[in-house]
């Protein structure tokens, strides 16, 4: 990788960063993973690694979660963008040495950041964890060229129109880029308050719902059709979900807030704001399950397809559980349980990472001009995660639905903490299949590098038959 | 431009985002400034200082730069007998709160309530000030401000510290960072729900109660007690210190992790703290060779479990 960084832009291999970028992805998926199996070790055995305060879990639990969403999921999009965001403009990346860069820049930071979180550096802000300093590393140093690079390939293409990938990934560039910018003022500014809380949720819900939630989106609208060959069913109903998605995705922040004393009239806003997120959901789950119309056969015999079609089928409980948990009616029973975690499990570890398990395992195939080391590995690791998230995203709603009985009820909180423990072991298992599975991926990619078989010029991967 | 097929679209794109963030960030903003501080909004705002996370004067968390709040019984400047008053010293050099450097975040009364009757504008950090709250009245309701002791009273940080002594002097600043340095807050919330938890865990907060904290870790998720009035359930300062050192000593079935390394090298005395020793100890009572568990050590008075027990206990 230092190779390329100070060599020519001409010289740098076309689909280099978008190799580093895959890469780098599975290796903070692993680490991520890793990092929630033992958090959730803890919730279940307080006493497993004690008496150091680094190991603790309110030093670890946030470096998981930031380890997944800026490591693992952001940079499978970043990774996506590379080699997606060119071959839709029939162009390459604009500039191959910034993506490289842009790789080299994003692991060492995140890096640097997650070691200062861990050592208790934080801003006290969910999701917005990172020190300000740290922040505006992200959004200039990072988030700032990516966009930069989509935008220019972009407007580079040669091709006529813009398909509707590369408009979740201009728009979600960019969202990300103000969301970031707007969400982290509190810090910049020291402001106080319902103002600093509220716009702490402000960032949380944004950044999944202008960034993660859409670009993920994107990721399936290019894979499925390149899979099967079959155009996308409907270009209108690819305009009502990216315009749905502008639109009331980024109104319902308060949602997260309905029983802190904010203003009346903003909750009931955002909760009705947030029944119609299920617009854009329908419309995206409908236009891509019509697309694999006479295809099918593809959702067994292809893994990425395999991997595409779970994320978009795991949208459906998602988004009905995101509509409806929102609403004054649900919330109040579910709120702040773990019901909300595996809801975010769902979204993250369901949703949103099966579609980036499809644009990684594609776009390293494609670029590496090597097809995939061993089909039986990409079955294992995908029955370990679908599996390990069932039992992660069953046992927590159940344990949720426990802690919003005993809220109501009044129960000696113990009570629950002793009913929620052997779902907090459930969860232990689940979650620590997903991550075993994850190390078998690594493993696969980094054969499929070494020793995959090599794809003939003009053929697309999924073409060849699978050797093992 | 590559863009022109999407002349319209880059301008509604531009209407809808802007649109929404009308919304979402103007219009909220215009209600959230009108909110008048209550008198507990004061009262944390006072005590924990500038900001509760990372900051340029405390960026490893430490639980530096935050004021100290004193339980005064004797006026410092005259040697006389007053009601007893909570005091927050700023020693010289402390940043202070936002509020007393924007008023404007008080909301409307009881900024002019704190900057006329309370000479707060004469607050000067280089020099540290003492703070208090007092009742007054403004339109003909009764509000609480902030009174610059120093200017009014003639207070000194020192006098107002030395006064009380270490007995009576509070670290709650410091605590709210152990607060939050530790993760606590991903485990408790201090939300109580307005549709259900009035009986268990008090009161939930009002508009007012928050107008100078930074930040509010109001938590989300929550696998344990709400602590937002925790210190009116139990106000043992022993409980807590059994509790926090090994939760399992005085609840066998808690999930909470243990926080003796907070303790610091030495107790109260000054001794050595020998950690392997005690978790020898309680491993035996555990499996039952001890009929007794291990004393817990007494907390050194600068340790980082006294500003954490101050700080719980200070939730009322
Ligand atoms: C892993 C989750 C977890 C973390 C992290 C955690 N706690 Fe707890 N805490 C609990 C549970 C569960 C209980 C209830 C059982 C008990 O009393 O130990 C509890 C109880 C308490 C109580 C008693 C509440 C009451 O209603 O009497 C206090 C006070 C407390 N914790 C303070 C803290 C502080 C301060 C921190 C941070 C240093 C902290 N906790 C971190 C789980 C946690
Ligand atoms: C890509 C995969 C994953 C993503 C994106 C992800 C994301 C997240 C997020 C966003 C949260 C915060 C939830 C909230 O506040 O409501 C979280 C918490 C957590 N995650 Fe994950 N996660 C992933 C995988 C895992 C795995 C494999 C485990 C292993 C068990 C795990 C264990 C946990 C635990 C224990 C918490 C803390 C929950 C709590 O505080 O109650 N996660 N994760």
């Amino acid at each position: 990788m230092l190779k390329y960084l100070f060599a020519r832009n001409e010289d740098i291999p076309h689909g280099t960063s978008a190799v580093y970028f895959g890469i780098s992805s599975i290796m903070w998926f692993v680490i991520g993973t890793g990092l929630g199996s033992f958090n959730a070790a803890k919730l279940a055995f307080p006493d497993f690694v004690t008496g150091s305060e680094l190991f603790s879990f309110g030093h670890m639990r946030q470096v998981h979660v930031m380890a997944v969403i800026f490591g693992w999921i952001s940079m499978a999009f970043a990774m996506a963008m590379m080699y997606i965001t060119p071959a839709l403009g029939n162009t390459r990346l604009w500039s191959e040495k910034l993506g490289v860069w842009n790789c080299f820049l994003w692991n060492f930071g995140l890096s640097l950041a997650l070691t200062l979180l861990w050592a208790g550096m934080s801003s006290g802000r969910e999701y917005s964890d990172f020190p300000w300093f740290i922040d505006l590393v992200i959004l200039f140093g990072i988030v700032a060229p990516l966009g930069l690079n989509v935008w220019m390939t972009v407007l580079k293409r040669r091709t006529q129109g813009i398909y509707t990938t590369n408009w979740f990934f201009l728009a979600g560039t960019f969202m990300v880029f103000i969301v970031l910018l707007v969400g982290n003022t509190p810090e910049y500014f020291q402001l106080t308050g319902l103002t600093e809380a509220y716009l702490t949720w402000w960032f949380a819900h944004n950044v999944l719902g202008l960034w993660i939630t859409p670009v993920a989106a994107a990721i399936a609208y290019y894979t499925i059709p390149k899979i099967t060959g079959n155009p996308l069913y409907s270009h209108r109903i690819g305009h009502l979900h990216f315009w749905s998605v502008v639109v009331f995705y980024s109104t319902p922040a308060a949602h997260h807030l309905m029983s802190a004393p904010l203003p009346e009239w903003l909750k009931s806003f955002a909760s009705v704001e947030g029944v119609l997120i299920l617009v854009p959901a329908i419309a995206f789950v409908s236009n891509l399950l019509l697309t694999m119309t006479g295809k099918w056969h593809y959702f067994v015999d292809n893994v990425e397809t395999k991997f595409t079609i779970t994320g978009v089928l795991l949208a459906i409980p998602l988004n009905m559980q995101g509509g409806f948990q929102q609403t004054r009616a649900i919330n109040w029973y579910i709120h702040g349980t773990g019901w909300i975690v595996a809801h975010a499990h769902l979204a993250l570890l369901g949703f949103s990472t099966f579609l980036e398990g499809a644009a990684v395992y594609y776009g390293l195939q494609t670029i590496l001009r090597r097809k995939l080391y061993s089909l039986a590995l990409a079955n294992f690791h995908f029955w370990f995660l679908l599996i390990g998230f069932s039992i992660y995203w069953i046992s927590m709603t159940i344990a949720g639905l426990i802690q919003g009985a005993g809220k109501i009820y009044e129960v000696p909180y113990i009570d629950v903490v002793i009913a929620e423990h052997p779902y907090m072991i459930a969860r232990w298992v689940g979650g620590t299949m997903v991550f075993t599975g994850n190390c078998v991926w690594l493993y696969n990619m980094w054969m499929t590098a070494r020793a995959g078989t090599v794809i003939p010029a003009g053929r697309l991967p999924h073409e060849l038959a699978y050797e093992r | 431009m590559a863009f022109r097929e999407y002349k319209i679209g880059a301008r509604l794109f531009g209407l809808a985002l802007g649109g929404s963030m009308m919304i979402t960030l103007y219009m909220p903003s215009l209600n959230i400034v009108e909110v008048a501080s209550t008198e507990t909004g004061l009262r944390k705002g006072l005590s924990y200082g500038r900001v509760g996370g990372f900051s340029v004067e405390d960026p490893f968390l430490q639980g530096e730069g935050k004021p100290k709040t004193v339980m005064l019984s004797q006026d410092p400047s005259t040697g006389q007998a007053i009601e007893p008053v909570y005091a927050y010293v700023y020693e010289a050099g402390t940043p202070f709160t936002s509020s007393i450097r924007h008023p404007r975040i008080l909301g409307a009364g009881v900024k002019d309530l704190s900057l006329e009757q309370g000479r707060i504008g004469e607050a000067n950090q280089a020099s540290g000030a003492v703070f208090v709250v007092a009742e007054g009245s403004w339109n003909g309701e009764s509000v609480s401000y902030i009174e610059n002791a120093t200017a009014t009273r003639n207070w000194s940080p020192d006098a107002v510290l030395s006064a009380a002594g270490d007995a009576n002097t509070r670290y709650i600043g410091s605590g709210k960072i152990m607060f939050v340095r530790e993760g606590c807050w991903w485990c408790h919330t201090l939300l109580p729900e307005e549709t259900q938890d009035w009986q268990v865990f008090g009161v939930p907060p009002r508009l007012g109660d928050y107008n100078s904290e930074s930040p509010t870790a109001f938590g989300s998720d929550r696998k344990a007690p709400d602590l937002l009035h925790v210190g009116s359930r139990n106000s043992s300062r022993e409980w807590m210190m059994m509790h926090f050192f090994n939760p399992r000593l005085v609840q066998p079935h808690s999930i909470m992790p243990r926080y003796d390394y907070l303790w610091g090298d030495n107790d109260a005395a000054g001794n050595r703290i020998d950690f392997v020793q005690w978790r020898n100890e309680y491993n035996a009572y555990v499996s039952g060779a001890r009929v007794y568990p291990p004393e817990v050590p007494e907390p050194a008075a600068d340790s980082e479990a006294r500003y954490l027990i101050d700080f719980v206990l200070s939730l009322k």
